[in-house]
């Protein structure tokens, strides 16, 4: 092991130095010379040669269509004529376009309404299953199915279960005595009824949760006994801080996913079936994004909303992470 | 110092990358080589998109199409036109040889110039324009040229409970649309409501598809027959909208009986007629054929939509043929379009549909092809299927003689949003119909306006 000093004093901390057990190769005493050109290359190429079935799908699927949605949101383009370019008229056009105002609105009202009430129930699932014992690996399959379900059948159901007239949740509600309202038709309780209806596919949200919540360390909790916490004393100042980076994980990927709602909501209100009556309280961006680009074939103003709506996310995801700052905890961040 | 080039080499790629990724074929895919003549011999492929053989009627006119282009390999891109494939085969430069489309739907395409005018290929095959509806050739034809060859017709027929309104007093005259006031009289005559919920729905007014059919019905349009100038907020307009929401609002309003709607078994023997839960609603004829195939037995009642004045009134729609601009094969396109609404096909269709039905021990009910000659040796095919449903198919060919249309505009998608938003609205309670209606006539107009401006400017 003396052998091992000279080189880390020296601050030389070669690999060979920093080998477990502090063993050392033949040269370790040797100054470390400077690279050859070249021999970046050479040590990266197996890596991008790995990589390049992902960097090449990256480029082509996602990094030109952006690029070339940035450059189209500049044009008129309907698709069938070559694009003509307008400078930033489409975005000068946003300001005066009350569509787009109700659409946006309508979108951030239904996330602000979603994401807390997704994320109440994912963890309460969570909870229940994290105490279910052996039952639970049944239960994390069924909570999970309805995940599996395509979004436009998702749609279509929700037509039927929350019909105001005779669909099963106005009938489980009057079981209680609560005359349910209508869902479907009313402006007032469509989104509501959208909200619940997203509840469908909490299970890969409760998946996450439990993978959190079975790291906490059991310690904690019998810290917490020892101290006389009860239950909700225990949750709130031992379950939710440990877990919060899950918590923030699934508050970010829901509000980016609530603000790209479409498929459910179209295929309800803005389908093939429902090609007449077309409830606006469920117009949400990408759907007024979707008719703009291939109802009205207005693809240059559809990108520029494209545009809009990325810089939104954008804005609301940097607040959240600013707020986690104070809010979620790292066990590796402590100092 | 060198980086600059460099970056201006790349945007300059960039561009030049970014503007040729956009092909499109507007404008720049005629048919001026294309020699359309009906005794020539054809070859090549032909694409078709939005059209599927579903049933007897189109694979017997397939049959005749296809004997006509003799060595033309024909696909069919199945299933109905999805304008997003569409455009992404423009897009790439590969549009379809053909297209089906609904005839509103052509307006819009002709004025951003994918599809192509007709006028040589209809010389050229002989195809005899005036054989075909006239309110259908209206909807295909944009500042004079006809992009389209029509065929089918939809048109609405007066449907109604014989048993409800026994019950409630009420005649199918009172429910036909001529006397409006009247028809609101039996309509709360007809309609049941208990503890909120809709028990009998009395008279479905079907908004908001049908309030051209309620504009059309007071003698007023909502467009002029130039399409040049939105008529959405003309007195016919707004005094048909007030009413045929009233309809609704009577029944405890548009959401409760939309809810109620929806929850029928629309299609099947536990329909709304079958169940006596509709007293009576304007719908189109096909639905003749879904309630005497589903439920034979139920008390039907048939007339014709009436206009204010007492005269049969339809609003008809239906589907086109029109062929893109930089299809590969003109010719044979054209030579199916004629080919596909000719005399000949819906006679060859008309047969198969009769031995079709033949075979079930159903009736013939007829078909509604959009050439007036082909509809009226198709009437003389019907076979009769006992009352009431001989009046009703009655009431259908009626209906057809008076069929109208709104002809076709450049900015036809813009136009009908404003209207429906503007019914939509009215019928959510979030505007009265005067409110509603201008504010869509603004919308429209502009929109008119924009896309005329265009055309002309193309031109």
């Amino acid at each position: 092991m003396t052998a091992a000093a000279p080189s880390a004093a020296a601050g030389a901390a070669t690999p060979a130095a920093r080998r477990p057990g502090g063993a050392e190769g033949p040269d370790a005493s040797r100054p470390v010379r400077s690279r050859r050109p070249g021999s970046w290359w050479r040590e990266a190429r197996p890596a991008l040669l790995f990589l390049s079935p992902w960097i090449i799908g990256f480029l082509v699927f996602t990094a030109w269509p952006m690029i070339y949605s940035a450059y189209l949101s500049l044009t008129d383009y309907d698709v069938i004529n070559s694009p003509e370019f307008i400078g930033v008229e489409n975005y000068v056009a946003m300001a005066s376009d009350d569509k787009l105002l109700l659409a946006l609105g309508n979108t951030a009202l239904f996330t602000l309404m979603q994401v807390p009430l997704y994320v109440v129930v994912s963890l309460i699932l969570a909870l229940l299953l994290d105490r279910a014992g052996r039952a639970s690996g049944f239960f994390r399959t069924v909570f999970f199915l309805p995940k599996m379900t395509p979004p436009v059948a998702v749609g279509v159901l929700f037509l039927l279960l929350f019909n105001g007239q005779n669909g099963i949740v106005n009938t489980v509600l009057g079981w209680f005595g609560i005359d349910g309202p209508a869902w479907t038709t009313d402006p007032a309780w469509v989104k509501p009824g959208l909200v619940f209806m997203s509840l469908w596919t909490v299970g890969a949200s409760v998946i996450i949760l439990l993978a959190a919540l079975r790291n906490v360390p059991e310690m904690l909790y019998e810290s917490a006994r020892l101290d006389g916490a009860g239950f909700w004393r225990t949750a709130w100042n031992v379950t939710v801080p440990m877990i919060s980076p899950a918590l923030f994980f699934i508050i970010v990927v829901n509000t980016i996913a609530g603000f790209q709602t479409f498929d459910e909501a179209y295929t309800a209100f803005f389908g093939s079936g429902n090609t007449t009556y077309s409830n606006d309280a469920a117009l949400f961006y990408v759907i007024y994004l979707f008719q703009q680009a291939f109802g009205f074939l207005n693809m240059g103003y559809a990108s520029a909303l494209a545009w809009l709506l990325f810089v939104v996310i954008m804005i609301v995801t940097a607040i959240q992470l600013v707020v986690s700052r104070r809010l979620v905890y790292y066990e590796g961040d402590r100092k | 110092m060198q980086r600059t080039p460099i970056v201006f080499g790349l945007a300059a790629a960039t561009a030049l990358l970014l503007g040729g990724c956009a092909v499109g074929t507007g404008g720049s895919g005629g048919d001026a080589d294309a020699e359309y003549d009906s005794g020539s011999d054809l070859s090549g492929e032909l694409s078709v998109m939005g059209f599927s053989a579903v049933d007897e009627v189109a694979q017997a006119r397939i049959d005749v199409a296809e004997t006509e282009l003799g060595d033309v390999d024909v696909e069919l891109i199945e299933g109905e036109l999805d304008l997003q494939q569409f455009l992404s085969a423009v897009a790439s430069g590969e549009p379809p040889s053909l297209l089906y489309a609904d005839r509103d739907q052509i307006g819009s395409l002709a004025a951003r110039g994918a599809i192509l005018p007709l006028e040589r290929c209809i010389e050229g095959e002989g195809i005899e324009m005036d054989q075909f509806l006239e309110s259908a050739v209206g909807q295909v034809t944009l500042d004079g040229e006809v992009y389209g060859i029509p065929e089918f017709s939809q048109v609405q027929v007066t449907m109604a409970n014989a048993d409800l309104l026994q019950a409630a007093g009420v005649t199918i005259e009172q429910v036909n649309g001529s006397d409006r006031a009247a028809m609101t009289e039996a309509n709360r005559k007809l309609a049941k409501t208990s503890g909120g919920q809709v028990q009998v729905i009395g008279v479905d007014s079907k908004l908001p598809e049908f309030l051209p059919l309620w504009v059309a019905g007071a003698g007023g349009s909502l467009i002029s027959d130039d399409a040049k100038t939105a008529q959405l907020d003309s007195p016919e307009a707004v005094e048909a909208l007030t009413w045929a929401v009233g309809i609704y609002d009577d029944q405890g309003g548009f959401s409760a009986v939309k809810a109620f709607r929806d929850s029928a078994d629309f299609f099947g023997e536990g329909n709304q007629f079958a169940t006596n839960t509709l007293g009576a609603m304007p719908m189109e004829q096909w639905y003749l054929n879904v309630l005497n195939d589903v439920s034979p037995d139920a008390p039907m009642a048939f007339d014709t939509v009436r206009g204010t004045d007492g005269e049969p009134i339809a609003f008809t729609g239906g589907s086109a043929w029109a062929i893109p601009s930089g299809g590969d094969n003109p010719e044979a396109a054209c030579r199916w379009a004629r080919a596909m609404t000719s005399t000949d096909a819906w006679r060859a269709a008309a047969e198969a549909r009769l031995a079709a039905r033949d075979a079930e021990g159903k009736p013939f009910t007829g078909i509604l092809t959009g050439n007036q000659v082909a509809d009226e040796e198709i009437q003389g095919m019907v076979t009769g299927g006992g009352e009431p449903w001989d009046s009703g198919v009655e009431a259908m060919y009626e209906a057809n003689d008076h069929a109208v249309a709104m002809p076709a505009n450049p900015a036809d998608a813009e136009f009908e949003d404003a209207m429906q938003d503007a019914v939509n609205r009215v019928l959510n309670g979030q505007a009265e119909p005067e409110e509603a209606l201008a504010e869509a006539q603004e919308k429209a107009q502009k929109a008119l306006d924009d896309a005329w401006a265009e055309l002309e400017d193309g031109d």
